[in-house]
């Protein structure tokens, strides 16, 4: 199973400045391992974010999103304990959601 | 006619049968939920071609884009991009560095409920212009700006 994501959705004002960290090795399919094996294409594939259940980013992504992928994105209209989830699917279609509940910013 | 041609056309009607498959309800889960990976557009080795696939045409330089991305990235691996978009009704935002193996990086569809705002980071295999492309009311806007790349990170 693959590791959580780390999720920051921080208030500044009525936007919610959302950061992701997922952990996935993002290979190309064409970096070669120490036996000189080409690794295989393995990436992210698609994001979906969602505020309080309605999608509000839909994302495709190709291998060229560097490892551990960062996503940052300000959703509009955010209130403090507003749900963000964000879904991945990569393209062995294993997938990881996790959700934060949005914090006031200082 | 033209082989580059017969071949596109083969690869936009593949994608169009993906898409009307997902319509009628033929394909289950994630990519009913969310629209299909468009192959045809991630797997385009050249600009032109992946910018057909993306249905981006007439594109329109704008100013109105800003691309915030280091001038001289040491690390090909990681190269933080953000793009933002000032036009009103920015549908999507597209991140391509056109001298990649596979120019697009990402694609991303935004509704109403996000500001014309993504930040991710990309890989660069070399020095190249990183082109940004956002759909607003149907018409596609562009801007771009050049990355130098010391170390590149497609290898």
């Amino acid at each position: 199973m693959a590791e959580p994501m780390k999720i920051r959705a921080t208030l500044q004002g009525d936007v919610a400045d959302v950061r992701i960290l997922m952990m996935h090795p993002m290979e190309t399919g064409q970096r070669k391992d120490a036996k000189g094996e080409i690794v295989p294409l393995h990436f992210i594939q698609s994001v979906v974010v969602t505020h309080n259940g309605k999608t509000v980013l839909d994302a495709q992504w190709s291998q060229a999103i560097s490892r551990n992928p960062f996503l940052g994105l300000h959703v509009k209209g955010a209130k403090a304990g507003d749900k963000i989830a964000v879904t991945w699917t990569d393209n062995k279609n294993e997938k990881r959601t996790d959700e934060v509940a949005v914090t006031p910013g200082s | 006619m033209n082989d580059f041609r017969r071949r596109f056309l083969k690869l936009t009607a593949g994608a169009g049968a993906l898409t009307a498959a997902a319509a009628a309800g033929l394909v289950t889960g994630r990519q009913a939920f969310a629209a299909p990976w468009n192959k045809a557009a991630f797997e385009s080795k050249a600009m032109a071609d992946a910018m057909k696939s993306l249905g981006a045409a007439n594109l329109i330089e704008s100013k109105d884009i800003v691309i915030t991305a280091p001038d001289i990235a040491e690390n090909g691996a990681v190269v933080p991009v953000a793009v933002t978009s000032k036009i009103p009704n920015t549908q999507s935002i597209a991140i391509l560095a056109e001298k990649n193996p596979f120019p697009l990086a990402a694609a991303f569809d935004i509704s109403g409920g996000v500001d014309g705002y993504v930040s991710t980071r990309v890989k660069m295999g070399q020095t190249s212009n990183v082109r940004a492309v956002v759909k607003a009311d149907g018409k596609f806007y562009t801007a771009v700006k050049e990355v130098k790349v010391t170390i590149g990170g497609c290898g």
